[in-house]
């Protein structure tokens, strides 16, 4: 018995051809019409700021976006094809309430983990994909997360196309311990395998992207992005405050402070992004590929 | 008007006819026939002029704060231009931009030396210089490339790379030497021109490519005039002197057989119409891409290496040593 077979329960493969929105995930609207800006505390209309992608109107800030509407903003609509929705934790080291806050987080958020993957086209463009979302357990990622990305990967490999991905993650899932860590390494090799065949990884990283999430795949994209002022780092900034005995500047580990540091390609707004996206799966039409 | 020492006399007549012109329309005088004797006399003194520089004359010309930059060409030649940032290690160097697009259709990756075009944007683009993470940036983004089978196309345009401690302690002469190694096995096509001032190693470190073109008024060498001449004469007073001795203006290139192509430029210099400049580099850089994209990858790469090997002056005696 191979060794992920005793952790996780044995299903078959199921693909969903429904597009993702569950019932649940629909209902989700945010609190009330109007919204204030935590930012620049401007107030608006929640419908407003739907229609504007979840971007503040007066300083740019851009809300963190649920899975499904990532979807809805830059596939082509009826395009998606969502992979492996059933599968979920099986608490495999049976930690203590892991459970309850999973059965909590499917019901606040419709769905069964915090990422959706599948397959999908931008302006005709085939890709597989995968969506994190930081309203299922902060995005962290335990054995579901990474086997999901890597199934995902593979289907990229079989397919022959690429892999674009947008990870908002608080790191590693602490109840799924060093299996967590090892979706590091899983999730990597994936990566790998279909980077050596030629294939294209795009990264967009949204806020926030940290911890093990941030040191593995979200990092190993062809192209690494960035969403404005999303938060992405490795260790906390209280933990290296404490441990360097330093204040840091206030712009610290934000996709801009990164991007003078060497370490995106670029940052791209959200109204920009499917354009971008377009263009890159365009570019790589040709030349692309198996070598 | 931003002219050069050498264009004085043509400068003087443009006015002059600029004057009679400006008489003939507010005045009663006719002086149309003499304007038409003056223009061609203009026509005859700019072919004099332009058609015998001196490599000091091409060296001013390389370096005009109007000539065209990277960012002009790629505005002019490449469709959808999408720059991409960082070394993924330390930093983004501004000296060099770098991204893809495409040309008449092909993805391609572009990079190239980046001066600033008026002293704010110079001081962030460091005069065009390169840091280690700007050529680390160039290297990475080639490797990209070459991932994908996308065609490299290198703008040259620097004094030099940065001369100083953060450079050197990042290790200036390691990312430079890095770029040289990986250019020379790259199993994508690679075009460099140089549009401006070749300096030395901070431009082979984007310069080591299948062809090796360059405008008609640029220079390449393996350090400034000024520089030779302090070094060789202890007076950077010199340095006319220096730039007609060290073989550095395009036709010197081509003698030696260093450039394969002279891309001639608007009559004046490229900054008289960048546009048109780019598209006299346009004539050139397409059938060559075109051409280099029918040959196989080990062939191309086989070939560039024969094409540096060649490259070189020196004498031989049988020692018997060896045969
Ligand atoms: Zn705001």
């Amino acid at each position: 018995m191979a060794i992920k077979n005793m952790f996780t329960k044995q299903k078959p493969k199921k693909i969903k051809y429904a597009t993702i929105p569950s019932e649940a995930a629909k209902q989700d609207v945010p609190e009330g019409i109007m919204q204030k800006c935590p930012k620049c505390k401007k107030i608006m209309y929640t419908r407003e700021l739907q229609k504007n992608l979840h971007v503040c109107f007066g300083c740019g800030y851009h809300y963190p976006m649920r899975a499904h509407e990532r979807i809805k903003s830059l596939l082509d609509e009826g395009s998606f094809r969502e992979l492996d929705a059933g599968l979920s934790t099986a608490n495999p080291l049976q930690f203590p309430d892991y459970e309850e806050k999973i059965a909590a987080d499917r019901k606040k958020t419709g769905l069964n983990e915090a990422i959706v993957t599948g397959v999908g086209s931008i302006d005709g463009y085939p890709s597989a994909f995968a969506f994190m979302d930081s309203s299922f357990r902060m995005g962290s990622m335990g054995s579901v997360v990474g086997e999901k990305i890597t199934r995902a990967v593979e289907e990229a490999i079989r397919l022959r196309i690429p892999f674009i991905i947008f990870t908002a993650s608080g790191g590693a899932r602490m109840q799924e311990g060093v299996l967590s860590l090892m979706q590091m390494a899983k999730t990597g090799a994936a990566f790998k395998r279909l980077s050596d065949r030629g294939g294209l990884i795009v990264s967009v990283m949204t806020h926030p992207t940290t911890g093990g999430v941030s040191a593995s795949f979200a990092s190993l994209g062809d192209f690494n992005f960035a969403e404005p002022g999303a938060l992405i780092g490795f260790a906390g900034r209280r933990i290296i405050e404490q441990t360097i005995r330093e204040k840091l500047p206030e712009d610290f580990q934000t996709a801009e402070f990164l991007l003078k540091c060497g370490q995106l390609d670029a940052v791209l707004h959200r109204s920009e992004m499917k354009e971008k996206l377009s263009f890159l799966l365009d570019i790589h039409q040709t030349g692309g590929g198996e070598r | 008007m931003t002219g050069l020492e050498f264009e004085k006399p043509v400068r003087d007549l443009q006015e002059k006819i600029a004057e009679l012109k400006k008489f003939t329309s507010t005045s009663e005088v006719d002086l149309s026939d003499e304007i038409e004797k003056l223009e061609l006399r203009l026509k005859k003194l700019e072919d004099d002029i332009y058609n015998s520089m001196t490599p000091w004359d091409r060296v001013q010309m390389a370096r005009h704060p109007n000539r065209p930059t990277t960012l002009d060409y790629i505005s002019y030649l490449f469709e959808g231009f999408f720059e991409l940032h960082g070394d993924r290690t330390y930093g983004d160097d501004a000296a060099i931009v770098a991204g893809i697009a495409k040309y008449h259709g092909q993805p391609v990756t572009v990079i190239g030396h980046q001066r600033g075009r008026d002293t704010k944007e110079n001081i962030q683009r460091t005069f065009g210089m390169p840091h280690p993470e700007g050529y680390r940036k160039a290297l990475r983004l080639m490797k990209q490339a070459e991932k994908f089978n996308r065609p490299i196309i290198c703008l040259i345009d620097t004094k030099g790379a940065y001369p100083g401690k953060a450079a050197e302690e990042r290790g200036q002469s390691e990312a430079i030497a890095r770029n040289i190694f990986e250019m020379a096995g790259l199993t994508v096509p690679v075009i460099c021109v140089v549009i401006g001032e070749g300096g030395s190693g901070g431009a082979l470190a984007l310069g080591v490519g299948d062809r090796l073109f360059m405008l008609e008024n640029s220079t390449y060498s393996v350090i400034s005039p000024e520089g030779a001449a302090a070094l060789l004469w202890k007076d950077a007073g010199l340095a006319k002197r220096a730039a007609e001795t060290m073989k550095i203006t395009a036709p010197d290139l081509r003698a030696l057989g260093i450039v394969d192509e002279i891309i001639p430029e608007v009559r004046g210099g490229a900054h008289r119409d960048a546009k048109r400049q780019a598209e006299l580099m346009d004539e050139v850089l397409k059938p060559a891409i075109k051409q280099l994209l029918t040959m196989e990858q080990t062939s191309l790469v086989d070939q560039r290496y024969e094409k540096y090997k060649r490259i070189g002056g020196y004498a031989e005696q049988t020692t018997g040593l060896k045969d």
